[in-house]
């Protein structure tokens, strides 16, 4: 146990590694002069140049990967040119947007997928197996900016119901704060809730012919039973494997979904960051949710030894 | 692999192969039959554009700018007056493109690199997966984003960005895939026999994992579609005057009061196709893998 | 009942009256296309970043709906006879957020922070001023080493606002973070890309003409999500709707809309001599090419396809309702007869090249209306679509053919003109290099007679029109869209939201 874990340890340190060099090669490899296109609407040339030399632009690539690296190692990611505050800043201020974000579309998520996996393993072949698979995938199948636009044209103008977008913090507001959140935390969880649909059906498909069951079945206990206790439990043990996986999707899909809400988390950050060619917010954020992954992968994977020693491999 | 022929000779029905069964399994399946006919009608419609549209997608006329649809324009008109069906019908080429060509891509550089980092192991396997790892750990969509705004706004390069940026699913799905294969009997068999690294993993490795890789690729294409039009939201798909559902619907958002039209045929257009990629996706998963049944 | 209960039920009672007292704050609502950058007038940089500092920070001096200068915090001033100086009298009685007086040595340290500070994007701004004086407590004098008359104009826009002395050498460059200076509202908060929160200073010298107790803007990008805030009750004002939506509104009885034309331009700028690749295409190395190019454009379909009629056509680097207009220069009507025979004396019938196109929605609407227009003439247009960032720095190394460029606009034409079009400035995206036309701008600024000053932009407009390197195409409309509870809004080209005199009704 204790060997698995320092291995899978010392696998974290060379991931990251390429991590920060993937994203630091992706935005300084980024066309344009970055310091032209924080130079502003004037392009005074006295500006330029301070920022060239402030962002050490004018020095080989390596040398400036070895400036931020090293200011990283020391907790320092650098500032947001745009609007001159701490990359690390930003990152604390919005990290719980993004965290309750993915939090309530994780539990859309799950709330429709595993019923929808459960209903069409237990009705398979049948019409309700197809109906439960559309309803499942329709989320999947359809853009987030459009499913967002059209629920916001829905929801909010047409019927008055929900907020248009924005954000409201839940200490200030919590009723007004799940009211900004809710349709947001429908759109990213509707495409993740396929993956789980897929996952739930497919387990409890695996369980529901297997000789355990078959053996239940034939001493005549009710076939709910049979369905919810044994199959699905079978089904929600690989559950911390796909919530981690789950954190990635959900922080793809959040770029769009807050773009086109407002919702000012960390997707959104990104997303602005790259066109300002803000490079320090994109790396610093990246490296940041790449940690993140990282280390709850590795959660889920200690866990799943734990549970299943035979996993060890 | 051929049917067994029982050791007292008695002659036997021969038995279907594994290809052949899991056919019947995938036809048996019909919400994939469905998904598979939508999909094969928008190819048939992407390959003969050109004869079936009724109008030049780039045709524009200041005089029947957003028109309703009508005896004239089917689908309507966009905001400079070209005609939407013609749009739409052109425009299959472009999502479909981009949702094909990426994965290839994707399955054109991950395959190989799998197979290399799951069958040679060692330092090499170490190197690969950590890099994998590590562009799995950065969300897929701000890949793709900063690989197109690196090579420029272009369908072709939001292909290869969103080719590049799905291509570590399939390392990390054939070197699994590899691992899994490499411990089995026949492959011993033939490395007993004496054939050379490369031959068996072309001969041997490679056609046992291509049922999950047929799958994968298939759901990816799905996925491909859907990124296509996200990257055209943010300016970095394809480019005006030519047509893709995702550009189109981009445009058509901010008309979506006074020109519903416009957005609700390549919303349709891009809901079914993927929907339908998914629904075979889904359908080839069981048909191909006895374990699903 | 008991005491307690008694007492229990009072206290809800009076809470709630209290409750209800605080809740009867007014707060204007805001919907704004961007987010801003960072809140400090030195170091800004950006359009939408003005419109937060119209409510937090006031000027020198203003601009009024016809560009006239207004005082603001500067109640009058007046050249020297030299024109060398510019001595302004400081309004009395007015306080910064924090306290702290606003007189003559806050004035020179303001311009001096502007000048000085590291990163500061007001330097060019404010080039021209050499030193600050303080004539006397109330009164201070800019000296310039030239006459430069766009100094006023200059003074009503960043480069004026003045902030808190205090404040800003306790926070240094942090003081954006938590900006302090002396307009009607003061700042509260901000959530980065979110909303900006302000209050209402209470010590605000034209206190009555403010109405709101607080003010937030909130940044949303999608102009169709933003107008959705606006018709669902979220907010209460949005800035530069889109023209495609302007239509439905008129007949939406909840909302009012308001639009003035802008002190800005759309135009193509033509590489004529920023790099190599001028001489290798048809519409750099030769004046008759554009020419016809022009020729060909019919402005007010444009205008009405592209921006919806949305936008005013022009040909010059100010509108024609403006008063710096040059009147013998009329816009062209569209004749492609004269394209095509402009093209065969210039001996390229299908002349091709590249156009350049930001990918905004009006940037590639506007490229694809224009290249299918002058195909009529013979042009064969390639639109290549460019990520804005990487746009920008092409056309800084001169690669490009020709580019889809808008320009927000300044007060006085100067701002218009010399960045632009002068040899080597920063924005001379085209190399025009012309020293004739330089020497016309340099003596337009030297004097600050009107009438000298009209005749001087009028011929170097002449010579921006024989030469070509910008296309000027429309000056579009600023887009306002409130709720009609709200009263009192102002219109001014420059696109601000001036918060003085607007009322919200319950």
């Amino acid at each position: 146990m204790f060997r698995f874990l320092v291995r899978r340890l010392a696998a974290i340190v060379p991931t990251l590694f390429f991590v920060s060099i993937l994203i630091f090669g992706l935005q300084q490899l980024l066309p344009g002069d970055p310091a032209i296109a924080m130079a502003g609407e004037e392009r005074d040339p006295n500006v330029v140049a301070y920022l060239r030399g402030k962002f050490h632009l004018d020095e080989p690539l390596p040398v400036r990967y070895g400036y931020w690296l090293k200011g990283v190692l020391h907790g320092d990611l650098g500032d947001s040119v745009r609007i001159q505050r701490p990359v690390s800043e930003l990152i604390v201020e919005k990290l719980p947007v993004t965290i309750e974000l993915a939090l309530l579309a994780m539990t859309i998520a799950i709330v429709i997928g595993i019923s929808a996996g459960i209903v069409s393993a237990v009705f398979k072949d049948t019409p309700v197996d197809y109906a439960a698979n559309v309803f499942a995938l329709w989320g999947l199948s359809t853009p987030n900016f459009w499913l967002g636009i059209l629920l916001i044209l829905l929801f909010a103008v047409k019927l008055g119901w929900l907020p248009a977008s924005g954000y409201v913090s839940p200490f200030e507001d919590l009723r007004a704060n799940l009211a900004s959140m809710i349709m947001p935390a429908f759109v990213l969880g509707n495409a993740f809730a396929a993956v789980l649909m897929r996952h739930t059906r497919s387990a409890m498909l695996q369980v529901l012919s297997s000789d355990y069951v078959r053996t239940a079945r034939a001493k005549g206990l009710d076939e709910r039973v049979v369905v919810l206790r044994h199959a699905l439990r079978n089904a929600l043990t690989p559950v911390i494997t796909l919530g981690a996986l789950g954190l990635g999707e959900l922080l793809s899909g959040a770029v769009l979904t807050e773009q086109v809400f407002s919702i000012p988390g960390f997707g959104k950050l990104i997303v602005d960051a790259v066109f300002n060619r803000d490079y320090l917010v994109v790396q610093g954020v990246v490296l940041f949710t790449a940690t993140v992954y990282v280390t709850l992968n590795l959660v889920a994977d200690i866990a799943n030894v734990l549970v299943n020693p035979r996993m060890r491999g | 692999m051929a049917a067994a022929i029982p050791a007292n000779g008695i002659a036997v029905p021969r038995e279907l192969s594994p290809w052949q069964r899991a056919l019947r399994r995938l036809v048996r399946r019909r919400g994939a039959m469905v998904g598979l006919a939508v999909v094969v009608f928008f190819v048939v419609l992407a390959l003969f554009a050109p004869w079936i549209s009724p109008y030049d997608p780039l045709a524009t006329s200041w005089s029947a700018v957003r028109k309703a649809p009508g005896a004239a324009h089917y689908f309507g008109t966009d905001e400079i007056g070209r005609d939407v069906l013609a749009r739409v019908i052109w425009g299959a080429r472009a999502s479909l493109m981009a949702g094909v060509i990426s994965v290839s891509i994707s399955l054109a550089i991950g395959v190989p690199i799998g197979l290399a980092a799951g069958y040679i192991g060692g330092w090499l396997d170490m190197l690969i997966s950590r890099f994998t790892d590590a562009m799995l750990a950065c969300p897929f969509l701000i890949l793709a984003i900063a690989l197109a705004a690196f090579l420029g706004p272009s369908l072709a390069n939001a292909m290869i960005a969103i080719g590049i940026a799905a291509t570590p699913i399939f390392i990390r799905l054939t070197r699994a895939q590899v691992l899994a294969v490499k411990v089995e009997d026949y492959i011993e068999a033939a490395r007993a026999v004496g054939n050379s690294q490369l031959r068996i993993a072309l001969r041997h490795v490679f056609p046992n994992i291509v049922a999950p890789l047929i799958v994968q690729a298939t759901l990816a294409i799905a996925a491909a579609v859907i990124a296509e039009a996200s990257l055209s939201f943010l300016g970095l798909g394809q480019q005006p005057p030519a047509p893709s559902w995702g550009s189109m619907l981009n445009t058509a958002k901010n008309y979506v009061d006074q020109a519903p039209w416009m957005a609700v045929w390549p919303g349709l257009s891009i809901f079914l196709l993927v929907l339908s990629f998914n629904l075979l996706g889904d359908g080839l998963r069981d048909a191909l893998d006895p374990r699903h049944v | 009942m008991t005491v307690t209960r008694a007492a229990a039920r009072i206290a809800a009672v009076l809470a709630a009256t209290f409750t209800a007292a605080a809740f009867s704050q007014t707060t204007l609502r805001i919907g704004l296309a961007e987010d801003p950058d960072v809140l400090d007038p030195t170091l800004a940089r950006t359009f939408v970043g003005r419109i937060v500092f119209a409510a937090l920070c006031d000027k020198l001096v203003d601009i009024d709906e016809k560009l006239n200068i207004v005082p603001q915090l500067a109640t009058s001033w007046e050249w020297s006879k030299d024109q060398k100086s510019l001595t302004m009298k400081i309004r009395p009685g007015v306080t910064f957020h924090d306290g702290e007086k606003l007189d003559a040595n806050a004035v020179k340290f303001n311009i001096e922070r502007h000048k000085t500070m590291q990163g500061s994007n007001r330097r060019g701004e404010l080039a021209p001023v050499a030193s600050v004086d303080v004539v006397d407590p109330m009164t201070v004098r800019l000296n310039l080493a030239a006459p430069f008359a766009p100094l006023l104009a200059q003074l009503a826009d960043r480069s004026g606002m003045m902030v808190s002395p205090k404040a800003a050498q306790a926070a240094g460059e942090k003081f954006g973070a938590h900006p302090v200076c002396s307009g009607p509202f003061k700042f509260v908060d901000r959530v980065a890309q979110g909303r900006i929160s302000l209050e209402r200073f209470p010590n605000y010298w034209n206190k009555a003409a403010i109405h709101f107790d607080k003010v937030t803007y909130e940044p949303i990008v999608d102009s169709t999500v933003r107008l959705a805030n606006l018709k669902s009750g979220q907010l209460d004002f949005i800035e530069r709707v889109a023209p495609s939506d302007m239509p439905a509104l008129k007949n939406d009885s909840k909302i009012k809309v308001a639009r003035i034309v802008e002190i800005g331009y759309q135009g193509i700028t033509f590489n004529i001599n920023k790099s190599d690749l001028a001489q290798k295409h048809p519409a750099g190395k030769d004046a008759r090419v554009r020419e016809a190019f022009e020729a060909a454009l019919d402005r007010d379909a444009i205008v009405q396809v592209a921006m919806e009629g949305e936008a005013v056509p022009g040909n010059q680097w100010v509108a024609p309702s403006n008063g710096w207009y040059a009147k013998n220069l009329p816009i062209p009507k569209r004749d492609v007869a004269k394209a095509r025979k402009l093209l065969a004396e210039a001996g390229v019938p299908n002349p091709s090249f590249t156009l350049m196109t930001p990918t905004t929605s009006d940037a590639q609407r506007l490229a694809q209306v224009v290249q299918a227009m002058v195909a009529e003439a013979g042009f064969d247009v390639k639109i290549q679509a460019t990520e804005f960032s990487t746009s920008l720095d092409l056309a800084d190394k001169g690669q490009f053919e020709a580019y889809v460029l808008a320009w927000s606009g300044r007060a006085d034409p100067d701002g218009n003109i010399y960045s632009h079009l002068v040899t080597k400035q920063p924005l001379d995206y085209s190399g025009y290099a012309n020293p004739e036309f330089d020497k016309l701008i340099t003596e337009s600024r030297a004097t600050n007679d009107t009438t000298q000053r009209a005749k001087l932009f009028a011929e170097a407009a002449a010579l921006e029109h024989r030469d070509r390197p910008i296309v000027y195409l429309y000056h579009r409309h600023w887009l306002w869209a409130y709720t009609s509870k709200l009263s009192g809004f102002h219109m001014v080209p420059d696109g601000m939201v001036r918060l003085q005199n607007m009322r919200l009704a319950r």
